[in-house]
C-alpha cells in the first residue's frame, strides 16, 4: 500500500516536472543517459529484485508431505466434503468448514465430485481449482488466529454463489483438542430428534458418527452444532436456521439435491434441528 | 578521428545478430528440459538435484561468457560507441554500424534473460514431490 503511494507520488512528481512552465532543454547526451538508466537499467534491476524475492519465498510455499496435517477437501454441488488426515490418528470427517492450526503448514488435497469448482480462502492463500478426476494440492500457512471466509471461485451451477465455507485458524493446542472431538461421536445428543432423524430416513444421505446414519450423498453432520455456519456458509448456525433449511432447502439453495421435508410438520422439524444443533 | 578507430576485421553477417538470442534459447532449453526430465524420472538418475543445479550453474557461466564475447564483437562493430544512432543512411558503413548496435542491444537483453532463467535453481533445492 505505502509502496503504491510512493510510486504514485513519484509519477505525479514527474508529471508536474514535465508540464512546468520554464523548461531547460536537455542535451542529447543527458537525455540518452536518462533513457538508458531510467529505462532498461532501472527496470531490469527492479525486476531482478522482485524475481529474487519471489523465488526466495517459493520453497516455503511448495507442498511438503512429511509430518504435516493434510486436509482433503472435495467440492460437490454445492458444498464441501472435508477429511482431516494427521499421522497417527484416524481420519476425521467433516463438511463445509475448515479448521487449521496457526503457524503449522497445512496441505490441502483438492478434488471434485462433479464439475469444476475452485477452492479459495482469500485471506489465507491463493485459489486452486478442483477438477474432476484430478488431485490438486495447495499448501497453506495461517499466521493469525481468526475466522476467515472461503468460497467457490469457479462457476459451478445455480447455487455457485451460495457455496462458501468458514475457515477457522486456531492455536495448535486448541486445534488438537478440537480434532480429538471430531474423531469421535458427539456426546449428549439424544432425545426425540435423534429418533425422528432416523425414522424419516435422513441417514440415507447424511452421516452422523456413532449412529446408523451412514449416507454420503449429503454433508456429514457428526458435529454440525459446532460449526460457524450451516448450508455451506449460507446461514448462521442456529436452531431456527437448521429448521428452515430442512423445511425449504430448494428456496435457500436452488439446485440442491436435498428435497424439502416441510411435510414433517414444524414440531418434528424443530426437534430434529434441536438434535442437530446439539451435535458438537 | 572517427575513421581511425579499428574497423571490424572479420566478416559480419546477419548471423552475428542472432548469436546472443541463440545462446539464450539453448540455455533456456538446457535448464528447463534437464530439470523437467530429471524430476520426472528421478529414480533413473544416480546424481542428486544439487549436481544438476551445479551443472546448470556452469552452463549459465558459459552462456554469459558467450554473450559477453558476442557483445564485445558487436561493440567493436559499432565502433566502441564512437558513433551515435540512428544509423539510417543507405550506405554500407551505416548498415554495419546499425547491425553492430542492434547486436549489442540484443546481447544485453539475452544477458539479463539468461540470468532470470537461471535464478530459480539458486533457490529450488529439490523436485516437487
Amino acid at each position: 500500500m505505502s509502496t503504491g503511494a510512493l510510486i504514485w507520488l513519484a509519477l505525479v512528481g514527474l508529471l508536474v516536472y514535465a508540464i512546468r512552465d520554464r523548461r531547460r532543454t536537455w542535451s542529447e547526451d543527458a537525455a540518452g543517459k536518462l533513457i538508458l538508466w531510467a529505462g532498461p537499467v532501472f527496470s531490469s534491476a527492479v525486476l531482478l529484485g522482485l524475481l529474487t524475492y519471489a523465488l526466495w519465498l517459493m520453497p516455503a510455499l511448495r507442498p511438503t508431505t512429511h509430518g504435516v496435517l493434510r486436509i482433503e477437501v472435495t467440492g460437490t454441488q454445492f458444498w464441501w466434503r472435508v477429511v482431516y488426515h494427521k499421522s497417527g490418528r484416524p481420519p476425521a470427517i467433516s463438511a463445509n468448514e475448515i479448521r487449521l492450526p496457526v503457524g503449522e503448514p497445512v496441505e490441502f488435497i483438492l478434488r471434485s465430485d462433479d464439475v469444476v469448482h475452485s477452492f479459495w480462502m482469500p485471506s489465507l492463500g491463493g485459489k486452486m481449482d478442483m477438477i474432476p478426476g484430478r488431485t490438486n494440492t495447495l499448501p497453506v500457512l495461517a499466521n493469525r488466529e481468526g475466522v476467515y471466509r472461503g468460497a467457490c471461485a469457479e462457476f459451478c451451477g445455480t447455487s455457485h454463489a451460495l457455496m462458501a465455507f468458514s475457515a477457522v485458524a486456531m492455536m495448535p493446542d486448541d486445534f488438537d483438542r478440537w480434532l480429538n472431538i471430531q474423531s469421535s461421536p458427539a456426546s449428549g445428543a439424544a432425545g426425540p430428534g435423534r429418533d425422528l432423524f432416523t425414522r424419516h430416513g435422513c441417514g440415507s444421505c447424511h452421516r452422523i458418527d456413532g449412529t446408523e446414519a451412514r449416507g454420503l450423498v449429503g454433508p456429514d453432520l457428526s458435529h454440525i452444532g459446532g460449526r460457524e455456519t450451516v448450508a455451506a456458509g449460507v446461514l448462521p448456525n442456529t436452531e431456527e436456521m437448521i429448521a428452515r433449511f430442512i423445511a425449504e432447502p430448494e428456496v435457500l439453495k436452488p439446485g440442491t439435491r436435498m428435497p424439502s421435508f416441510a411435510m414433517l410438520g414444524s414440531a418434528d422439524i424443530r426437534a430434529i434441528a434441536r438434535y442437530l444443533k446439539g451435535l458438537r | 578521428m572517427r575513421t581511425m578507430l579499428p574497423r571490424p576485421s572479420g566478416p559480419e553477417s546477419l548471423w552475428t545478430l542472432f548469436t546472443a538470442p541463440i545462446v539464450w534459447v539453448a540455455h533456456f532449453l538446457i535448464s528447463y528440459l534437464s530439470v523437467a526430465i530429471y524430476c520426472a524420472k528421478q529414480e533413473r538418475f544416480s546424481i542428486g538435484f544439487d549436481a544438476l543445479r551445479i551443472a546448470i550453474g556452469i552452463a549459465t557461466v558459459f552462456a554469459l561468457v558467450a554473450i559477453l564475447v558476442s557483445a564485445w564483437l558487436a561493440w567493436r562493430q559499432w565502433g566502441f560507441g564512437a558513433h551515435d544512432p540512428p544509423h539510417d543512411e543507405p550506405t554500407r558503413h551505416d548498415r554495419t554500424l546499425f547491425q553492430g548496435f542492434a547486436t549489442l542491444l540484443l546481447s544485453g537483453l539475452s544477458f539479463i534473460a539468461v540470468i532470470f532463467v537461471a535464478l530459480p535453481v539458486l533457490f529450488m533445492t529439490e523436485c516437487l514431490r
